[in-house]
């Protein structure tokens, strides 16, 4: 037994013992200059990115597309970044495009409407494990909006696609009141940095009330009203 | 002999099926205006279930549903030999909110089951009915509906808990949230199995209207509940 547990130590001595002196020969024997490295083609991963409005009356905000390697758009139950509250309130997506984390970034153009679809691509050099993030605000609401958070691409291989349908979230940053002063659709003031929602998280948007059902101060009607899912959203890697 | 052998094989495989498991639970309140009453977890086998959709409620899942009491139910998955978690938030859950537990399952219980009731309602619950434990060490992640169990009429009025009786059993946690007076937003309940919930209606009449809950906070869409298992 002895013997069978020395001969690994025995080996491993030696081969330390030989790589030390083969390092030493190169450092005293400056005629051997390391070949330079061609430079590696750049990889280009591409994904199309196609995002269907499933709901009769709720247009989408230009749709936000990051690629990233770590973290998340939201959580539910914790309150929302101002980046987000800023999609989720008034649909500007500036600084939700601009964050850190993102590694790549994409936007659509325009709103996104009711029965329409968009197609965006994103592009990233060398990562085939991303994660793709996308978030779009429900235009004719208080905060709601839709989105996949952290999505993760590494199983998806060239030529391959996915179909994901998506909820609606409520921001958790202002209050369903549905009324016009706080609708930016509607004429009244979008983003808003007032948190005067009864709780300050994400969670599941609870849905439109509106003017037909009810509530007389909303400025929705029967038509903004959605249920789950609101979007289908289909990624394509095509390179 | 011959069906010996047979015997022995199929036993074999079950065996290998049923194992005893370690299993990490998480489960968070997704809505954005109602609460869960206090959960039951439950591993059993696969003769025990705690509800099947299109099938009535048994008295244990009304008591759950329209009162919040989960002791019926405890009491007949311990008699089915089953393990179990009850209440693990030692409270209401509100909108938002995990809870973690853990839960050990001794062999042949190898299917899950979760209820909770959803207040305010009239008889709404959170639920998961029967999801096949993996063999497979990991994480597995899932969302939950929020059902009716057609036992109740959905009057949305200020009531009692107790089986049978109507309207909605009103705790002080929650008290101020819940109108008066209320007429009642119908008498029926023509659906007596158990189904998906079609949500509440509210009104924005805290003093009256048709249902004391409010049109703007105790409506939701499902699902309503995020579940990660673990399998250690």
């Amino acid at each position: 037994m002895n013997v069978l547990n020395n001969k690994p130590m025995l080996c491993l001595w030696v081969c330390a013992a030989s790589l030390s002196g083969c390092f030493d020969g190169n450092d005293n024997n400056t005629a051997m200059t390391p070949m330079p490295q061609p430079e590696p083609e750049p990889l280009m991963v591409s994904y199309e990115v196609t995002v269907d409005n499933l709901t009769q009356g709720q247009p989408l905000s230009p749709i936000t597309l990051i690629l990233h390697s770590e973290g998340t758009l939201w959580e539910i139950g914790q309150p929302a970044s101002v980046a987000l509250e800023k999609v989720a309130e008034s649909g500007d997506n500036a600084d939700l495009l601009a964050l850190d984390m993102a590694m790549a970034s994409a936007s659509g153009e325009g709103l996104t409407m009711p029965g329409n679809a968009q197609t965006i691509t994103i592009n990233i050099e060398d990562v085939t494990n991303a994660y793709l993030s996308v978030a779009a605000m429900l235009g004719k609401s208080n905060d709601a909006f839709t989105g996949l958070n952290a999505q993760g691409l590494a199983g998806l291989m060239v030529g391959e696609s996915w179909t994901l349908f998506t909820n609606a979230y409520d921001a958790g940053t202002e209050a369903n009141t549905e009324n016009m002063a706080s609708i930016g659709a509607a004429g009244g003031e979008g983003f808003s940095e007032v948190r005067d929602d009864a709780r300050n998280m994400v969670t599941m948007h609870p849905g439109i009330v509106s003017m037909d059902d009810g509530l007389a101060t909303s400025a929705l009607t029967q038509e903004q009203r959605f249920d789950n899912p609101v979007a289908r959203i289909r990624i394509t890697r095509t390179q | 002999m011959k069906y010996t052998l047979v015997a022995l094989a199929g036993m074999s495989v079950l065996a290998s099926t049923a194992q005893a498991a370690d299993l990490d639970i998480q489960i968070q309140n997704i809505s954005h205006g109602v609460y869960f009453a206090p959960l039951f977890i439950s591993a059993h086998n696969q003769d025990m279930y705690l509800f099947k959709l299109g099938e009535a409620a048994s008295p244990e899942l009304q008591a759950m549903a329209e009162g919040g009491n989960i002791a019926g139910l405890a009491e007949m998955a311990s008699a089915m030999g089953a393990d179990s978690v009850e209440n693990p938030a030692q409270g209401p859950m509100s909108p938002g909110m995990t809870v973690m537990t853990s839960l050990s399952t001794s062999e042949g219980n190898t299917w899950l089951s979760v209820t909770g009731m959803m207040v305010p309602t009239n008889d709404g619950f959170v639920g998961l009915n029967s999801w096949e434990i993996p063999t497979e060490a990991g994480s597995y992640e899932f969302y939950l509906q929020g059902y009716d169990a057609g036992t109740e009429a959905n009057d949305e009025i200020r009531g009692s808990g107790a089986p049978g009786v109507p309207g909605l059993p009103v705790l002080p946690f929650f008290d101020a949230e819940v109108g008066q007076n209320g007429t009642g937003v119908t008498t029926t309940e023509n659906n007596p199995v158990v189904h998906i919930h079609r949500g509440s209606i509210g009104d924005t009449d805290m003093q009256g209207g048709s249902s004391d809950l409010d049109s703007s906070r105790h409506r939701w869409l499902n699902p309503v509940a995020k579940v990660t298992v673990t399998v250690n």
